[in-house]
């Protein structure tokens, strides 16, 4: 049982949770992440670490609520607990100085890329940052980001706010405008990851994904977050979860994250259920 | 009952374990074996020669005095049975349903030579279950405090015998696991109709009450590395088992619908996918599909019933070799073909055929014929050319073993593996290369059985405990 100390939402449908871990806190490093069991009955779902502070031993984490596991892990408050957290689990991210760095985040992506991008300007890059929402609510992590990155972009795909159009169209704008990037860094939804991936194949440019497959014990047992890359079978809970973005197989992880989606609308329709019925409770018993 | 001479005990028929009918237990996850009744196991007990010299006890990987605990049965001294059992193993009611008696204590029984061997597995089961609902916990002799501490890295069958010796020798013992729930393989592998996991907790529980600490959601490797662990212990046992699932290498492995066995299981076991959608984890819907089990031994043979249990129209294992080559247990090859399981013998696969959605529809495979014996002494299958056949199917689990997990290891520079990963170890001691490490179970031998895993961690307890009196003896 872990506790949380802090949990307050940043975007719609999107939480950031301060967990109690002190080991976890301690070892962590950026690009690695936990595993999260809410309940009793819960799945195990991987979330990467945001951020951490050793001394005061905790972890931070950002979700965004789609299914039924997040859905629920975004109704807990501080002072709630979750029944298991477990880490720091993969690879950590591998920093250097590249020289020019671009760190990309789309959505809650920006969640995972903000502890990477730290990294990289601590290690001496110039850091350009490019953060992507549906529209301006949707885009988080703001100050942090500004606070590391040399330059920063923040997009939205209906223009209420910074850049009109994706990451990719602003990361295409600054390779027109001739500037020279050697590293670019890029997680978020996978068509976004594989489209960052094509733009900077023709300039060679060294790109780096972190990819979201299904996983269950995340330490290498179960197999079941096998990824393609370079036609090679990876599994990305303990050889990444990062790899190289010109290499990887996209369609097949798109496959393989829908293997459940009836499965995954059922849960969500039966907790939504079970949640109204709470709330019908709730206010009869209030009236 | 007057005395019997052992003419008479060898003419008595063997006792077979009563079971769930075939048609009702593949609709349900309950126990296939139902346990023998107090008069059957009496009788049973009967049937043992009590041989001054028993061979059945050096057939053990853990030595149980087999012949006094059956004596002590068929005096209907239950309680003095279990008192016997529990001096050498710590896990009785998981040895007596899951060991693999035909190849140890059984095979070398006298009774066997003339008739069927005695039933130990199911005496010792038995014994256990009728203490567990009779007695509850009674502390066994413990030795005084010793102020020694000892770190168990993995919460199965390894780690939880050494961990029963060792806290009986007086030192403070931590488990540490990396998943929720202790019991390793106990408890995400072997399924709940051949292991309810309500024995395995009881069990668990039994070392928690002897004093055993647990820590679960620590992964060391990452959590915490072994050196870090050697400052606040003072001997450190490795029993993490063999966790690296192996798979065909085959086209069309990532399609959707193929699993390894470790994950088909572990979503049933240890997850409760069964229970979907009260329980989280889901697995793929398999009602009314053809199911393909790729390999020839017990966890391929939990897999397939598992499948039927699920709802399969067929469930069949795929096997490269043929019927007698195969590593399962009897008991769970004759527990398959009774539950409809359909075993196709001298076929390798050779490429899974996907739709355009990318889910696994059916599976190309090489017919093969027998040829030499390779060094196993198992006659090595041989590709007949040309004959080549198209399998349909709609999910598949691959349960062909598993290699090291890597993280102890690469975690642990000065610890010695083999080119497998296997960590390298004196066998008397199970001393590791590194001092105050020792090692025992599938992360030394690679995948072999829960009772040959108890015994390295028996073995190492005993060295463990050595050392800690005198660690100059490095």
């Amino acid at each position: 049982m872990n506790k949380i100390v802090e949990a307050r939402f940043i975007a719609p449908d999107i939480k950031l949770f301060r967990i109690e871990a002190p080991k976890i806190a301690e070892k962590r490093k950026p690009g690695q992440f936990v595993v999260v069991r809410v309940d009793e009955y819960g799945e195990r779902i991987p979330l990467t670490i945001a951020d951490s502070d050793p001394n005061e031993g905790t972890v931070t984490i950002i979700v965004q609520g789609v299914g039924k596991t997040t859905k629920q892990l975004n109704l807990l408050e501080a002072g709630d607990y979750v029944r298991d957290i477990v880490g720091p689990l993969g690879k950590p991210s591998e920093i250097e100085n590249y020289g020019v760095a671009v760190s990309i985040g789309g959505g809650v992506g920006t969640a995972i890329a903000y502890p990477t991008a730290k990294a990289l300007k601590e290690a001496g890059n110039y850091v350009i940052g490019i953060i992507g929402g549906r529209s301006k609510e949707y885009v988080i992590l703001e100050d942090e980001m500004k606070k590391i990155c040399d330059e920063l972009y923040p997009t939205t795909d209906d223009g209420s706010y910074g850049f009109h159009g994706f990451v990719t169209h602003k990361l295409q704008q600054l390779l027109d405008e001739g500037r020279k990037i050697d590293f670019v860094l890029a997680i978020g939804p996978i068509p976004m990851m594989k489209a960052v991936a094509e733009v900077t194949r023709p300039y060679g440019i060294k790109t780096v994904v972190s990819l979201n497959p299904i996983m269950v014990d995340a330490t290498g047992m179960c197999g079941g977050c096998r990824v393609t890359v370079d036609n090679k079978t990876y599994f990305a809970c303990v050889d990444g979860p990062e790899f190289d973005a010109h290499k990887v197989d996209f369609d097949n992880l798109m496959k393989r994250n829908r293997m459940y989606i009836e499965h995954e609308k059922k849960a969500l329709e039966e907790f939504i259920c079970r949640i109204d019925l709470m709330a019908k409770k709730l206010e009869k018993q209030n009236a | 009952m007057p005395e019997l001479t052992n003419k008479e005990r060898m003419q008595i028929p063997r006792h077979h374990m009563p079971e769930q009918p075939p048609e009702v237990r593949i609709r349900n996850f309950n126990e296939v074996n139902l346990g023998y009744t107090i008069e059957l196991a009496r009788e049973e007990a009967e049937r043992c020669l009590r041989c001054k010299k028993p061979v059945c006890v050096e057939g053990c990987p853990v030595a149980v005095k087999i012949p006094d605990f059956i004596k002590m049965v068929a005096e209907g001294k239950f309680k003095e049975a279990a008192e016997i059992l529990k001096e050498d193993n710590a896990l009785p009611a998981v040895c007596g349903r899951v060991c693999p008696q035909e190849d140890q204590c059984e095979k070398v029984c006298v009774v066997g030579k003339k008739n069927e061997p005695v039933a130990i597995g199911h005496l010792e089961r038995f014994v256990a279950d009728w203490e567990r609902k009779n007695l509850g916990f009674r502390m066994p002799e413990m030795k005084p405090k010793t102020g020694k501490k000892v770190a168990i890295v993995g919460g199965g069958p390894a780690g939880l015998s050494c961990a029963g010796d060792l806290i009986r020798m007086g030192h403070d013992v931590t488990v540490f696991e990396a998943l929720h729930e202790i019991g390793g393989v106990l408890i995400y592998g072997i399924p709940e109709f051949r292991l309810p996991k309500e024995i395995v907790r009881a069990e668990v529980d039994y070392l928690r009450q002897l004093g055993v600490e647990f820590k679960t959601d620590y992964v060391i490797g990452l959590t915490e590395t072994v050196d870090e662990l050697l400052e606040r212990y003072d001997a450190v046992f490795i029993g993490v088992g063999a966790g690296l699932p192996y798979f065909l290498n085959i086209p069309g492995e990532n399609l959707l619908g193929i699993y390894s066995a470790n994950e088909f299981l572990t979503r049933v076991n240890l997850m409760r996918a069964f229970e979907f959608p009260k329980a989280d984890t889901p697995i793929m819907n398999l009602q009314g599909k053809d199911v393909a089990v790729f390999g020839g031994g017990n966890t391929a043979m939990d897999a397939v019933r598992t499948a039927l249990r699920l709802g399969a129209k067929k469930a069949m294992i795929i096997y490269r070799r043929t019927e007698a080559e195969m590593p399962a247990r009897i008991e769970e090859i004759k527990h398959a073909k009774e539950e409809g399981v359909e075993f196709i013998f001298l076929s390798a696969p050779l490429e899974f055929i996907g739709d355009d959605d990318g889910w696994v529809r059916a599976v190309k495979v090489q017919k093969m014929q027998l040829g030499e014996p390779d060094e196993s002494g198992r006659r090595k299958p041989v590709p007949i050319e040309g004959a080549i056949e198209i399998i349909p199917i709609d999910a598949a689990v691959i349960a062909i073993g598993n290699g090291s997990n890597p993280i102890i290891h690469k975690t642990t520079p000065d610890l010695k593996v083999n080119k497998w990963g296997n960590i390298i170890v004196d066998p008397e001691t199970m001393k590791t290369s590194k001092k105050g490490v020792f090692a025992g179970g599938d992360i030394v031998t690679g995948g072999a059985t829960v009772i040959l895993a108890m015994g390295a961690g028996r073995k190492a307890a005993k060295a463990i405990d050595e050392y800690l009196k005198n660690p100059d003896i490095w």
